[in-house]
This record gives structure tokens, C-alpha cells and sequence, in this order.
């Protein structure tokens, strides 16, 4: 078994105590959730920790609520089969259900939490190796080298952004609550929208950086004619990373027409996806009608168009490129069924 | 009884079997269930050190020089190991001795070992390989086999004669012109076989202890003890005799264990040095490079057939992709060509097997070792043959069976043979006359045969002592123990072993123990591979059990002053057969023998009788009997996608007998498994940097249970004459037909031929756009 380096371990029960001893690691220090990426990402060495801070013993971040409004409000620390099989998030935001259903397999379903899913590291075949795989290399761009494997020349990291909860949350328009140790500019706090989350790099796809704690994923109330769903590419049936992912979001009236669109696929490059020109061409049509068949057409072929798998996840990348009309077509179904 | 005698196909001693036949669970079932049983990494011994190996990070670079001295310096570290401490080369095969524990001069693939440290912990142990410095001159690498095959410098092994040609065999039997040109039709195709590897789910794992008086124990997870304490003790400069080799409990092998290993010799060595027990287990990434995987191999086949079905001819051109290193791969290219030659009859026959060097991780033996690619080539053509004299695939493998008592065109002798039975189970459980070319477009039926050795009568290095041996000790406690070299790696041979002696001697399978695999206290027996266990070790304990019996029943008999005959012994009862009162327990009976004969033993023997065609290689792949498998494979296609579902996989064998039928359909069930998964989801290969392309179990996928087909075990029992009871192997032949028939049944499906491996979504796909295109083009034509 590849060996995992010494850290030290802490278990605070509070946030405050969490984020603090995280600040005091002054950048070296992680936040452990289910350790489900994390620890796997340690023994490969290309993350490097002094202080590991064990998120198991804060109640404050389990739980997931239905809020006044008929939105949802979970904690970072639920494990990903209460997710999936929560009555409400069925009910309030069927896409996520269905995406956090499919992450992994049922082991780390039961171990791998929703908020460590968000915070995800990006995935690459020339990063997720052991150090010695990558020293034969001689490492990228990530970590401990200079060139990218993925694009000749490149001066930025694109592994993706694999996270199979991401474009659900994102087609449902979550926000996420952020806290680190105040300082003298500010108490540390603040809520970002989840499409500002996260940026076109894969060495560190965040806008927030390590020392940040998620606190709480809000998703707003959902209308009665929502629909969402989620469709996932990978080889096996379980245990796989996507090899593409597809949310998509339909809000209907009560004659079947749709009001609202939404399309975002992940494991492209370092950020999550939105197909544009959806929400453009899904709106009016009817579902059951030739107007909806018209407009799913018109939807795979601009999704097409805009999205462009790289060499950067294993599988051959011209196939993924031809999957991403049929999984936007298959997460429409998925939503629609 | 001499080692070669027969002992007979019926129940021993009455009318009926009373343990064989039986689903017997195996002996160490509960114990790996319960966590009890221990394996290699659980053996923990007083004062032990911890060892890890440096690895090159070159695909091929020449040593200019290696410093320890840091490492050496670090504080924990006891000792450290180059090439220079062991520089003796070995092999498994004794004349293609190419290796070194550690690197001699030059490492020839990513991951070759270099060095070796031992320290207090296995952390201590990884800091100090990272401080080893090593000065490389990098040589030009090869990753296609095509460029080996005709660039020779740099060599990869420079002492080889014929450069980077690792062994070439050319065979050929009849007349294959005048094959082809009495031929209806002659097809020639390439096919392409990617490689596969193992993946046992025990990594590999060695731990070494020496004796103040210089006696050296070796626990290893490996398939072959009596081979790793040949090699280690001659590379170590020990007497066999001063060399104990145990395997523990074993968690999987497939053939990736039967090789001496780095870390066998490198342990050894570091408790020799040091004085302290040693141990080294290997990760997961370190498994994928010590590998000795399914060779990848580019093959063409040009076959002739009559319109009435008959084939006519067979040529074959082979190149194999070997890896760095021999291992077994003499044999495989022997095998590549030699186990083609049945179930079907075929009077003409031409191969030309050429292995080459590269710098990979080095191929070697996996379940079906070298035949299963040509095998998928074959039945895939086979296939196509019978569409063009349109004749149903199942009929033309029927009219082709070479059928028993026979001999191959290479001159293999050929006994029982079940496979017409096969044919005809697996026909009638797939419905196939019903539904094969019947079902909705992507989904579909296919068809494919095999024949598989059960041992071969060639032991590696030649000599003329039995190839399985064993040993009975018996007391007054009722207890019987056996003493068997053979390796029980999971495939149940040691539960095999318990078995007969249940049959022989009417024993309760608790007043039985096995003790195996250890070289101080076993008779020699050449291990697990190439399907030899059940067949060579059941007859040698049958011989052993038959010999104790003998003084046994001579035993009772004089004390109740009867004639031998009349003292029957097998159902856990002793009797009398003519004055049924006059009854005893077996318990007893050993008693009575023990006071007779004093302290009771017997030992058994098995070799092969003289097999093999009269040419040189013709006793490799000679058998004293074949196996005999059919699949038809169930596919569903997505066209959309190119995925494929597998549904259904039913699995016809000729095992013989059943001794075990639990055991038997689970080791068929298991060899389909392996078999279809390799097609779809696994493929060992190298990068354009000459690194493994994803050595874990992520990027290596293997199938979950929800990705396997249902898989149907169909036991066809042809009762071979000379096996134990009439058993013959079942652990490699029923994966063969696996990989062929999955590409028929997609031919079925979808109707694209996919002739080479693996058959990723990405290539189905093209194949059914370049398929609609020509279809597209033939249907303008005809307009
Ligand atoms: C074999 C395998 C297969 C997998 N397949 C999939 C898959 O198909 N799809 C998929 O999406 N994922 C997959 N994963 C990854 C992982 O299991 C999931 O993403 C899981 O949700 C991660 O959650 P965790 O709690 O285990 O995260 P951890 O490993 O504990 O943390 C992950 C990262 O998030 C940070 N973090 C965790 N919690 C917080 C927080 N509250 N605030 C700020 N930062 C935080 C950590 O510091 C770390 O950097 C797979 C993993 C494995 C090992
Ligand atoms: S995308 Fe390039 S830089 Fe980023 S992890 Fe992959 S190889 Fe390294």
C-alpha cells in the first residue's frame, strides 16, 4: 500500500476552532471531510499537508433543511448517500439527487461528503499518480514542474473539474457560505453565487482559497414545474469519475411549456460548463411537441459546438466529444421521465 | 504402484462416490471469511525490517554509477542493496536466464528495480530510497514491437544472440498450399490482442528470516514454491537444502505469481545481511510493473474451408510483444502456435511465432497463457468462414470437432473430448436455434470453442523425478494429514487433495488436514500453473492413498484373521463384507495398523507418460489430457454510444469429472469473467513516455458486479481415462472462448467485425459509422 506522509491530525468541534488551526497552518493546512479525495491526493504527494483538520466532530456543518421558502439548506458534512436519498432533495432538486447518486461508489457514498465533493480537486491521468509515476515524468505544471501534458505548450493546468454534484448545484442556482479566521479586515465570512465558485485553472479551480471553510450550500426554492436531471458518462457502472456529466433544468408551466432552461456539463476542463445558447433554444418550446423535439435538436448540436473534452481524464477524447449531444440528451430525459 | 499407473474412473470401493461429486465447501473457506486466515503481509516477526526497492525511471538507460551514502546515512536505515550484491541472473526458464533481483548495469523499463533498502519502517525505508543517487545514461527505448523486430542496437539484452528477438518459432505440418487451393474459400485478416494484466486483488508480498546457524525461511505469495527456492537459493549461493520456501494463504495469482521475483531474492538477502527478519510488500502500482501479463500480440490468420464445412488449412504469423524480459516467454511462443490444433480437426497447419523485446513491463503467463489470443483470432475467423459458405457457426465447429482418441495434426494426443456436448449445451441454453441472428438490431448471439491443456509433460528444466509428489502420515488419532508441494492459490487444490482422501479412505473431511506448499515439509510438486493440480496432484494422492489403504486393510484383515478382500474400508465404517457385524471405526482400524506395521505413512507419485510430437518443441504443450470449453456470448450494443452491455455468458466445459462441482463452475464462472472483462474494460499499455498508463485500480478497470453478465456454468463430464477419477482442469480452458465470442455476438448484434482488442466504445462506434457507410454506398450502387 502506497504509504501516507505524517501530518499532524486535529478534531475540533467548532467552526472557529477549525478555521483558525486551518490559518495557522499558514498554507499548509486542509480541511478533511470524508477524505475520500484527500487522502488519496496526500499519498500521491501532490497536495502537501502539516496540519490535517478533521471536519468529523462539527455538528454545525451536518444536516439538510428545507427552509421556510421551500429551498434547501445543507450542510457541508452530509454524507452523499443521505443526499441521494433524501425525500427532499428528490423532490426540491431531483438533479442533485441524481448526480451525488452516482459519485463513486456506495463506500465512499457512505464516507465522501456533499461539501467535499464541491471543493473536489480537479482530475488528470498525469496528476493522480504516485510520486514516483510522476517524477519519471518529470512532473507538470500542477505540481513540481513546468510543462502541461494535456496541451503542448500550455501555460495553464486544464485537468478538469470532475465533480458530479457541481452542474446540478450550479443549474439550481445554489450559493455557498464561506468562513475563515477574522483579521483585522474583516470577519472572514461571505456567500458567493456557485457559478463565481470556481475559475479556468486546474491547478486550483477555486476562487476561495484553502483556508476557507464551507459552511452551508443554499439552494433556493424550486418552481412546481422543475424538473432536473442528470446523465453521467463513464466506463463502468459504479466507482468511476464522469468521463462527461450532464445536469439539465426544465421549469414547465402547467400546459407543459417550458419557462426556464438550464444546461452546465462537467469533466471538460478545470470549470463546469453552461451550455449557452440552451436556455435560448429550450424556451417556449412545448414538451411532448414538435417544438420540444426541434428545440433538443437544436440544444445537442450547440452543446456540441461549445463543449471540447481534452486528454486530460483517461478515455479517448474525440468519443467524449461525440457523447455530449447524447448526454445532454439524456439528462433532458432524465429530467423530463 | 508405480507413478504412471492408472487408478481407474468409477467410485473406488463400492458403487458410489461418497466425497467426489460432492460441492464440498473449500477447506479454507471459513478461515479467509472470517479474517483468520493470514496472508503473507500478516506475518509479523520480532526485530523485522521493513524493505522497499528504488525503481528506474527510464524506459532503457545504462548505470554509470550509484551512490547510497545518504541513504545509508539516515538514521533507522540497516542496510542497502544494489545489483553488485546480487549480480547472478536467473529465470524461470533455465535458458533464458535473463534477469537480476536488482539491476546489473542496465534498467530496461520504467520501474525496473535498481536498489533496495532495508530500515526499521516502511517510511524510513521510503526516504531512504529517495536519497539514493543514481546516474543514468539513457539509451533509445522501444515501445512497438515492429520496431524490435528489425532494429537490434541498442540491444536491449546485449548478450542475446539474435538482438532484440526474444525466441522465434516456426512449425508447420501437411501441405498448406495444396490446403488453400482445395479450399472453397481462404480468408487472411489481422488481428490485434492488447495486453492484460492479473490483477490479483493480494499484491505481491516476500518476508525473509535467517538463522544464526545460516538457515534462511522465506514466506512468499507466490504460485510455484519448489521454482523460487530453486532461483533464490542458487542466485543466493544457499544449498537448496538451507532454503525453506512457505506460501501462506494466497489472494489470487492467475499466473502473475509464478515467476521468482525481485523481492523473493531481495528479502533473502537484506535477513542475511542484516541478521533481522525482513519483509517486503509491494503496492499496487509495483504489482502492474512486475506484471508478467497476457502479451500483446499482432496476429494474421489465413484459414481454408470446404463448402461442406470441413477446414482445410491453418497459417499463422505472430508477432508477441514480450516486454522487457523472458519469463515463461519461450513457452508462450511455443503455446502461441502449439495449443492451437484442437477441438478442430484441421490436416494442414503453418505458424510463425516471433517474441520480441521492449521496454515494458515484462509479459509472462496469465490464465490460457499464449493461447488465448490466438484463440480469439481464430474463432473470430472461424466465424466469418462459416458466414461465407453460410453454414449456422455452431455446425461448422461440430463438423470440425476432432472428436477422442485421436491426434492433433502437431502430433498431440488427443483422449476424452466433450466438446460436441459442449456445443450442444450451450446451443440449447442460449435458445440459439431460436434467437441467434433473430434479436432487434444491438442485440446479439455469439459463438466460440477452445481446447486447453490439464499439465503439460514438460517440467520446465528437464529431469526425470515425478512432477507431482505427496505424502499421507496417519495415526492413532484418526487423523490423516497430507503433505502436498501443490500451491493452493485459490483454486482449490488443497481442497481437491482433501477430497480424494475422503473418497479413499472414508474419512470426514475434519479428521483430514492439508499442509502445502512449504518446502521443508512437502515432497517436491512443480506448483499451480499451466491447469496441472487437479490432474497431477489427484493422481499422485490417489497412488498415496491407495498405498496406505493397502496397509491398512492388510492390517485388519490379519487381526480378524480374514483374507484381505473381505475388509472393506471407505465409508467411515471398517467391515467385514461377508460378516457385516464384525465392524470397526477407521479411527480403530489405524490403530490396529499402527500396532502392526508400527509408525503408518505412505507417499504418491505422478508424471506424465511420453507425450508429444516427435520434433524439437513437440512435448511443449503436450498434455496427458485436453479440456474442452464452448461460450455463447449475449451482447447488447448501444448504438448511440458504442458501449457494450454484456448480458448473458453461458459456459459449456469438459472438466472430466466434476470432483468438486462448486469448485468447478466457480472456476468457470470466474475464467468467462476474466476473460469478457479483459475485452471491454482493461488494457495494459505504456504511454508515449514508456510509463504504465495508469497503474491502479482506477485507471485499470475492473468490471463490478454491475458490469458482468449473468454467467451460466454448464459442467459436461467426459471422464478421461487417466485423470484422478476422470478428472481433468478447469481453471484456464473456460476462459478462452470468452473474448472471440463476445466480438461474434457483436457481429450479431450490430454486424461490425471488431478484430481488435479492446473493443472500446470509441472503435465500435467507428465501425458502425464506416459499416453504414458502406452500406450506404452498396445500396446507391445497387439502385
Ligand atoms: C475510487 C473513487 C471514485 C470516485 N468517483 C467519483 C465520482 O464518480 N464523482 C465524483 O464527483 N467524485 C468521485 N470521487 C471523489 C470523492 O469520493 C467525492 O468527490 C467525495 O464527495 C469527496 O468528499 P469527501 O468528503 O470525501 O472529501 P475530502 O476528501 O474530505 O475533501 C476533498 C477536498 O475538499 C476539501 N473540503 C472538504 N470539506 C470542505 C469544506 N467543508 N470546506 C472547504 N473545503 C472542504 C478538502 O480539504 C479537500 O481538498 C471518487 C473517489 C474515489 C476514491
Ligand atoms: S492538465 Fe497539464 S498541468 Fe494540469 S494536471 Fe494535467 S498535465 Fe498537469
Amino acid at each position: 500500500m502506497l504509504r501516507l506522509p505524517q501530518f499532524t491530525l486535529e478534531r475540533p468541534t467548532t467552526i472557529e476552532e477549525a478555521i483558525q488551526l486551518v490559518a495557522d497552518a499558514n498554507g499548509r493546512g486542509r480541511f478533511l471531510a470524508g477524505g475520500t479525495d484527500l487522502i488519496p491526493n496526500l499519498k500521491h504527494e501532490f497536495i502537501e499537508a502539516d496540519v490535517v483538520v478533521a471536519l468529523g466532530g462539527i455538528e454545525a456543518l451536518r444536516g439538510i433543511e428545507v427552509t421556510a421558502e421551500g429551498g434547501l439548506s445543507i450542510g457541508p458534512l452530509t454524507s452523499l448517500v443521505d443526499i441521494a436519498e433524501s425525500a427532499d432533495v428528490q423532490r426540491i432538486a431531483p438533479a442533485l439527487a441524481q448526480a451525488v447518486g452516482t459519485i463513486a461508489g456506495p463506500q465512499h457514498r457512505q464516507m465522501g461528503t456533499i461539501g467535499g465533493n464541491v471543493m473536489l480537486d480537479t482530475r488528470c491521468q498525469w496528476i493522480n499518480q504516485s510520486h514516483f509515476w510522476r517524477s519519471s515524468l518529470g512532473f507538470c505544471l500542477k505540481k513540481d514542474g513546468s510543462a502541461c501534458h494535456v496541451v503542448e505548450g500550455g501555460k495553464r493546468c486544464v485537468a478538469a473539474a470532475s465533480n458530479d454534484s457541481a452542474p446540478a448545484l450550479a443549474t439550481l442556482a445554489a450559493t455557498l457560505d464561506f468562513q475563515k479566521a477574522p483579521t483585522e479586515y474583516g470577519n472572514g465570512k461571505r456567500t458567493l453565487a456557485f457559478d463565481e465558485l470556481f475559475k479556468a485553472d486546474g491547478a486550483w479551480n477555486k476562487k476561495v482559497s484553502a483556508d476557507e471553510l464551507l459552511t452551508r450550500i443554499h439552494i433556493p426554492a424550486t418552481p412546481v414545474g422543475h424538473k432536473g436531471g442528470y446523465a453521467k458518462l463513464r466506463m463502468r457502472g459504479s466507482i468511476d469519475f464522469p468521463l462527461l456529466g450532464v445536469a439539465a433544468r426544465l421549469d414547465v408551466d402547467g400546459e407543459g411549456v417550458i419557462e426556464h432552461a438550464d444546461i452546465v456539463v462537467i469533466a471538460l476542463q478545470a470549470r463546469p460548463l453552461r451550455v449557452r445558447k440552451a436556455s435560448a433554444l429550450l424556451v417556449g418550446a412545448k414538451l411532448g411537441a414538435a417544438s420540444y423535439d426541434d428545440a433538443l435538436a437544436a440544444v445537442m448540436v450547440a452543446a456540441y459546438e461549445q463543449c471540447h473534452p481534452l486528454p486530460n481524464i483517461p478515455g479517448d477524447h474525440e468519443w467524449r466529444q461525440e457523447m455530449v449531444p447524447i448526454y445532454v440528451k439524456r439528462a433532458l430525459a432524465a429530467a423530463i421521465a | 504402484m508405480g507413478a504412471r499407473d492408472q487408478h481407474g474412473t468409477g467410485a473406488p470401493w463400492g458403487d458410489e462416490f461418497r466425497a467426489v461429486g460432492k460441492s464440498l465447501r473449500k477447506i479454507e473457506g471459513l478461515s479467509k471469511a472470517t479474517g483468520e486466515a493470514v496472508y503473507a503481509d500478516d506475518i509479523m516477526l520480532p526485530g523485522m525490517l521493513h524493505a522497499k526497492l528504488l525503481r528506474s525511471p527510464h524506459a532503457h538507460a545504462r548505470i554509470v554509477s550509484i551512490d547510497t551514502s545518504k541513504a545509508l546515512a539516515l538514521e533507522g536505515v540497516h542496510a542497502i542493496i544494489t545489483g553488485a550484491d546480487l549480480p547472478i541472473c536467473y529465470g524461470v526458464i533455465p535458458w533464458t536466464k535473463d534477469e537480476n533481483a536488482l539491476a546489473v548495469d542496465k534498467v530496461r523499463f520504467i520501474g525496473d528495480e535498481v536498489a533496495a533498502v532495508a530500515a526499521i519502517d516502511e517510511d524510513t525505508a521510503n526516504a531512504a530510497v529517495r536519497l539514493i543517487e543514481v546516474e543514468y545514461e539513457v539509451l533509445h527505448s522501444y515501445f512497438d514491437p515492429n520496431e524490435s523486430l528489425v532494429r537490434h542496437e541498442p540491444a536491449i539484452h546485449p548478450g542475446n544472440k539474435h538482438g532484440n528477438i526474444s525466441k522465434r518459432v516456426e512449425l508447420e505440418f501437411g501441405d498448406l498450399e495444396s490446403a488453400f487451393a482445395s479450399a472453397d474459400v481462404v480468408m487472411e485478416e489481422d488481428f490485434v490482442f492488447h495486453g492484460s494484466t492479473h490483477a490479483a486483488i493480494e499484491p505481491h508480498c516476500a518476508v525473509a528470516r535467517a538463522s544464526a546457524d545460516g538457515l534462511v525461511t522465506l514466506w512468499s505469495s507466490t504460485q510455484i514454491t519448489h521454482y523460487v527456492q530453486r532461483e533464490v537459493s542458487r542466485v543466493l549461493g544457499l544449498p537448496q537444502s538451507r532454503l525453506r520456501v512457505i506460501q501462506p494463504t494466497l489472494g489470487g495469482a492467475f499466473g502473475g505469481k509464478s515467476d521468482p521475483f525481485s523481492l523473493e531474492f531481495v528479502v533473502a538477502k537484506l535477513a542475511l545481511i542484516t541478521g533481522r527478519p525482513v519483509k517486503m510488500l509491494w503496492t499496487r502500482e509495483e504489482v502492474f510493473y512486475a506484471h508478467r501479463g497476457r502479451h500483446p500480440m499482432q496476429m494474421r490468420y489465413k484459414t481454408g474451408i470446404k463448402k461442406d464445412g470441413h477446414l482445410t488449412g491453418v497459417e499463422a504469423t505472430i508477432t508477441i510483444d514480450g516486454g522487457s524480459y523472458s519469463s515463461f516467454g519461450l513457452v508462450t511462443t511455443y503455446y502461441s502456435g502449439q495449443l492451437l490444433t484442437g477441438p478442430y480437426d484441421f490436416p494442414n497447419y503453418r505458424f510463425d511465432s516471433t517474441r520480441v523485446f521492449t521496454n515494458k513491463p515484462p509479459c509472462g503467463p496469465k490464465r490460457g497463457h499464449g493461447s488465448v489470443q490466438p484463440r480469439f483470432a481464430f474463432e473470430i475467423q472461424l466465424d466469418e468462414l462459416s458466414e461465407a459458405i453460410g453454414m449456422d457457426p455452431i455446425e461448422v465447429r461440430r463438423v470440425n470437432d476432432i472428436g477422442e482418441n485421436t491426434k492433433t495434426v502437431n502430433g498431440q494426443r488427443v483422449t476424452s473430448n466433450g466438446f460436441g456436448r459442449c456445443l450442444d449445451e450451450v446451443e440449447r441454453a442460449s435458445e440459439w436455434k431460436t434467437r441467434r441472428g433473430k434479436l432487434p438490431l444491438g442485440t446479439g448471439l455469439g459463438v466460440a470453442g477452445s481446447m486447453y491443456i490439464s499439465g503439460t509433460n514438460y517440467p520446465i528444466y528437464p529431469n526425470d523425478m515425478p512432477q507431482a509428489g505427496i505424502q499421507l502420515k496417519v495415526d492413532r488419532s484418526g487423523l490423516v494429514t497430507a503433505f502436498t508441494g501443490g500451491n493452493d492459490i485459490g483454486q482449490g487444490s488443497s481442497s481437491v487433495v482433501r477430497t480424494i482422501l475422503c473418497e479413499e479412505l472414508g474419512l470426514d473431511p475434519l479428521d483430514v488436514r492439508v499442509v502445502a506448499a512449504d518446502t521443508d515439509l512437502c515432497p517436491v510438486d512443480l506448483g499451480a500453473y499451466s491447469s496441472r493440480v487437479t490432474f497431477m496432484v489427484g493422481n499422485a494422492t490417489i497412488d498415496a492413498c491407495r498405498k496406505l489403504r493397502k496397509q491398512i486393510v492388510e492390517a485388519v484383515a490379519a487381526k480378524w484373521e480374514v483374507d484381505a478382500k473381505r475388509v472393506y474400508l471407505g465409508s467411515g465404517e471398517v467391515f467385514d463384507t461377508e460378516q457385516r457385524e464384525t465392524k470397526i471405526t477407521t479411527r480403530e482400524a489405524f490403530e490396529i495398523a499402527e500396532a502392526f506395521h508400527d509408525t503408518l505413512g505412505s507417499t504418491g507419485a505422478y508424471n506424465t507418460p511420453t507425450l508429444g510430437g516427435d520434433y524439437r518443441g513437440g512435448s511443449i504443450g503436450a498434455s496427458p489430457a485436453y479440456s474442452f470449453t464452448a461460450h455463447v456470448v449475449e451482447v447488447d450494443v448501444d448504438v448511440e454510444t458504442g458501449m457494450i452491455d454484456l448480458k448473458n455468458v453461458w459456459v459449456a466445459h469438459d472438466c472430466g469429472r466434476a470432483l468438486n462441482p462448486m469448485l468447478v463452475a466457480g472456476q468457470m464462472e470466474g475464467s468467462a469473467y476474466m476473460g469478457i472483462v479483459e475485452a471491454v474494460f482493461e488494457d495494459h499499455k505504456v504511454n508515449r513516455f514508456g510509463l504504465h498508463s495508469g497503474p491502479s485500480l482506477l485507471d485499470y478497470p475492473l468490471a463490478t458486479a454491475l458490469d458482468t453478465p449473468e454467467l451460466h456454468a454448464l459442467i459436461v463430464e467426459s471422464i478421461d481415462p487417466e485423470g484422478p477419477y476422470g478428472a481433468k482442469e478447469a481453471g484456464e480452458g473456460p476462459l478462452h472462448p470468452a473474448l472471440p465470442a463476445l466480438s461474434n455476438a457483436i457481429y450479431d448484434a450490430v454486424g461490425i467485425r471488431l478484430r481488435e482488442l479492446p473493443f472500446t466504445p470509441g472503435r465500435v462506434l467507428t465501425a458502425l459509422r464506416a459499416k453504414a457507410a458502406l452500406d450506404k454506398e452498396t445500396k446507391g450502387a445497387s439502385c
